[in-house]
């Protein structure tokens, strides 16, 4: 059996739409950042099979994936320093406190 | 490699420059210098906005590509970032108080910081040919403000709102980043042009899945309509002098950076994708946005909403699809970023002096503090687009610019925008009558706002009031953008 770009991409997606069912449906922040970056990685894998399977000949979805790789980094770091702030103030992480200011 | 390629990237440095001398200052200068870091930063900035100046008047803004062309400017590109300079001026002078107070005594420099170094990234976003450079741009917009949101430690609404606002920036970029993973499966390359030749050939499902998610994660930059919940939120929670930079700067950068995907990219789908998918968005962005400033209360939450059916009529200028439109856009975001700023700036004047926020607040605002009332109402009255203000101006050039378009949907379309206009008039007023015909008992003293507030304010109404007047201005982007040869080569498709 031959493995081609398919095999790659649909676990791919499942992996993008369990990220988005678990940022609309998680109470926990960090369970929210982790669904977030379930997604982020979603698109890298996509990038990483575009490139190897149709496009082998330049490297830019392999470069593109290490950017987007410390992107993701990035965001991480400033979403937990904020989640931390919120856990300061408040004493809990729970998305169903954040209801200080609504409609 | 050939490291003169830099010197296309010259306003981009000098920013850079700027932002290292602040950055240094911060680090290096004894405490009590620290005071002065408001001064310096803002003396600096003028001096970076007038070089830009300087180089668009002696005509060597010329186009140039760098990087391979990763990267390209023009004088239509370098006219928009002079645009957002002036901008980040009058953002500065404003907030000078807020920043010099002594709360902000610890993080003062971090402010300025990272002001910076969001603007860098909106030009790189303006400026980018290249997915790669792009990303960049947009990450290194978005997420240095989600900590400038974060800035008043002693509010947890500001926690709140940037909570909510790096949330859903991580999620939008994700969408759009998925998006830009089809394209680049579809077509092989990241680069701008290489995609809009190898895109003539495609069609089908994956090339308008990959279109809506890239219109999805700009359109929340945005904050176009389905994407907007963020909004009020973040603008509501943000400190007062953040809310205006995110309402103006941000916008008005991610609305140049859309049209400049929209038409070089995907250039090709103009009629048969996109323009019906903003068509969509630009009717439920101007209608949401009005039905729900309406019944705001707290008044940085309905400038929020404000901005939000704002941010659809700039999106007139891209569904023109032509170089007026580019035009009549770059002289809304203009005569936007003076009419907010002055809203905002009267807003941040009181917060400042009383802490009041509310609507109700500011009843019989005009018996005690006129000059501000009048600032205020100038500023509602452009906004709404009352003809002899610049906002009226700004109004007619995007309806006309996008009736030029010429199919009878647009004209729908521009009927429906129009009727708008009047909605949104409604509230703009609710404004004014509060201020000038209602009583109350505990009207908001008299007091005298600080010098930059009050600059700010002066700066802001005279642009208000000659913007409109004066045709040099939108005479001057009218015949640039017509004689941008490279801008209209996208109009093509």
């Amino acid at each position: 059996m031959e493995i081609t770009a398919i095999y790659y991409l649909i676990p791919a997606l499942i992996m993008f739409c369990c990220g988005v069912y678990g940022f609309i449906t998680r109470k926990n922040m960090i369970a929210i950042l982790i669904s977030l970056e379930l997604m982020l990685n979603a698109v890298d894998i996509n990038f990483a099979v575009f490139n190897r399977f149709l496009f082998p000949e330049a490297m830019e979805g392999m470069f593109f994936t290490l950017f987007a790789i410390a992107i993701a980094a990035a965001e991480t770091a400033i979403a937990i320093a904020i989640i931390i702030n919120i856990y300061r103030a408040a004493k809990n992480i729970d998305v169903r406190s954040l209801n200080e200011m609504k409609f | 490699m050939d490291y003169s390629q830099f010197l296309a990237m010259k306003q981009e440095i000098g920013l850079l420059v700027v932002f290292l001398l602040v950055f240094l200052y911060d680090t290096f200068m004894p405490k009590k210098a620290l005071k002065g870091i408001p001064a310096f930063t803002t003396v600096l900035m003028i001096l970076a906005t007038a070089a830009g100046f300087c180089s668009h008047a002696l005509g060597s803004a010329s186009h140039q590509v760098a990087f391979a062309g990763m990267y390209e400017t023009s004088t239509v590109i370098s006219a928009i970032k002079n645009i957002l300079n002036v901008g980040v001026v009058i953002v500065l002078i404003q907030s000078a108080r807020w920043a010099g107070s002594e709360f902000m005594a610890v993080r003062r420099g971090e402010f300025y910081e990272l002001l910076l170094v969001t603007l860098f990234g909106m030009y790189l976003m303006v400026s980018a040919r290249h997915f790669l450079v792009f990303v960049i741009g947009l990450e290194c917009a978005s997420l240095p403000l989600a900590a400038m949101v974060a800035l008043e430690k002693n509010h947890y609404e500001s926690h709140e709102a940037a909570v909510k606002y790096i949330l859903t920036a991580v999620f939008s970029s994700a969408v759009f980043l998925m998006g830009l993973s089809f394209v680049y499966g579809l077509s092989g390359s990241l680069y701008f042009n290489r995609i809009y030749y190898a895109l003539t050939a495609v069609e089908g499902p994956m090339l308008v899945a990959a279109l809506a998610f890239v219109i999805a994660g700009v359109g929340f930059k945005l904050s176009l309509v389905p994407f907007h919940l963020w909004t009020a939120d973040v603008y509501q929670g943000a400190p007062t002098s953040v809310t205006s930079y995110l309402s103006v700067i941000s916008k008005g950068s991610a609305a140049f950076a859309f049209m400049v995907i929209l038409c070089q990219v995907f250039g090709s789908f103009y009629s048969q994708v996109w323009e019906w998918m903003l068509y969509a968005l630009i009717i439920l962005t101007i209608t949401v946005g009005n039905l729900f400033a309406i019944r705001q209360r707290n008044m940085k939450r309905f400038l929020a909403f404000s901005s939000v059916s704002q941010a659809g009529y700039i999106m007139l200028g891209i569904i023109a699809y032509n170089a007026m439109g580019v035009a009549a856009m770059m002289y809304y975001i203009l005569v936007y970023i003076f009419s907010n700023l002055a809203a905002f700036g009267v807003i941040g004047a009181i917060e400042n002096a009383t802490g009041r926020l509310s609507m109700d607040d500011y009843r019989g605002l005009y018996k005690t503090n006129p000059r501000l009332s009048v600032a205020m109402m100038l500023a509602m009255f452009s906004l709404a687009g009352i003809p002899p203000f610049a906002g009226f101006f700004s109004k007619f050039f995007i309806f006309t610019s996008a009736i030029n378009q010429g199919s009878v949907a647009i004209y729908v379309l521009v009927l429906i925008a129009l009727i708008n206009t009047i909605v949104s008039l409604y509230y703009y007023l609710l404004v004014v009558k509060a201020m000038f015909i209602s009583e109350d008992e505990c009207v908001i003293p008299a007091f005298r706002s600080s010098f930059g507030e009050r600059l700010g304010l002066w700066i802001t109404v005279a642009g208000i009031l000659l913007l409109g007047l004066v045709s040099c201005f939108y005479t001057g982007l009218l015949d640039m953008t017509a004689a941008d040869g490279f801008l209209n080569m996208y109009f093509i498709g």
